[in-house]
């Protein structure tokens, strides 16, 4: 007996289609913003920068683009993977992999907006 | 049978293998779309682990904002900075490209391959500048 899955069509992916389009969007913005703070800084030291980030502001907005960040290189690295990795044993394997390595990743972002 | 001998004379197209990827000359809108995808694997590779750590030494004490400026200052340093940055320009500028493209801004043959040439010449400029600063040339 088959299944008639559709695994084309309508709606299929357009979430992940369109997180990574947002992110995309709140990663360009952060950017900006980042670009922004460093060139109004009269003189960049380590004061004047961990200053910076001493803020609540520029914590919530580095949190954000970080989590966006992550979101956005899983659809990618994930598009990737769906792309030239045929074996499902072995795409699962990179795809579990980079999963943790992202959640890894935000977790040291956390940490080290926390001691500032 | 002269049915058969035409049937089989028809070419076939294939998945283009591996050994032939540099035997295919890709359309500019392509060369940018590949290097989308590269320069994204670059980022996510090298740019997160990377950009973080200097973050956390540029951030956590004096002293290791000095072991942060001695790796930005070094050349080893600077040229990892000048790859990822043109990765960082090279994606962020062609995605803003693709974010007008999804909203059905220049998808017409002309305006794309426009676009795509625009695309990949800010992003080198914008490299180049970045260079310059890097290489304290302003």
């Amino acid at each position: 007996m088959t299944t008639n899955r559709i695994v084309v069509g309508a709606h299929y992916g357009l979430r992940d289609w369109l997180a990574q389009r947002i992110s995309a969007v709140v990663l360009l913005i952060y950017t900006l913003v980042l670009l922004g703070a460093v060139v109004f800084t009269s003189e960049l030291n380590y004061f004047t920068w961990a200053g910076l980030f001493a803020n609540v502001w520029m914590k919530v907005a580095t949190l954000m683009a970080v989590f966006a960040l992550m979101w956005h290189a899983w659809v990618g690295i994930r598009d990737i993977y769906m792309d030239y990795i045929k074996p499902t044993g072995v795409r699962l394997f990179m795809q579990v992999l980079t999963v943790v390595a992202l959640a890894g990743y935000a977790f040291w972002a956390v940490i080290i907006l926390w001691r500032v | 049978m002269t049915d058969l001998a035409v049937r089989k004379a028809r070419p076939q197209y294939r998945n283009i293998g591996i050994s032939q990827i540099l035997s295919y000359r890709l359309p500019i809108a392509g060369i940018v779309s590949i290097l989308h995808r590269i320069s994204g694997a670059l980022l996510f590779l090298f740019g997160i682990p990377f950009f973080l750590y200097l973050l956390q030494q540029s951030l956590t004490s004096e002293l290791s904002f000095a072991s942060y400026s001695a790796i930005v200052g070094s050349v080893p340093g600077k040229l990892v900075l000048l790859v990822l940055g043109w990765a960082f320009l090279h994606h962020a500028i062609a995605g803003i490209r693709y974010l007008l493209l999804d909203r059905h801004v220049g998808i017409e043959k002309a305006s794309s391959h426009l676009s795509a040439k625009v695309a990949l010449g800010v992003s080198l400029l914008l490299t180049l500048v970045f260079a310059l600063k890097l290489f304290g040339v302003f």
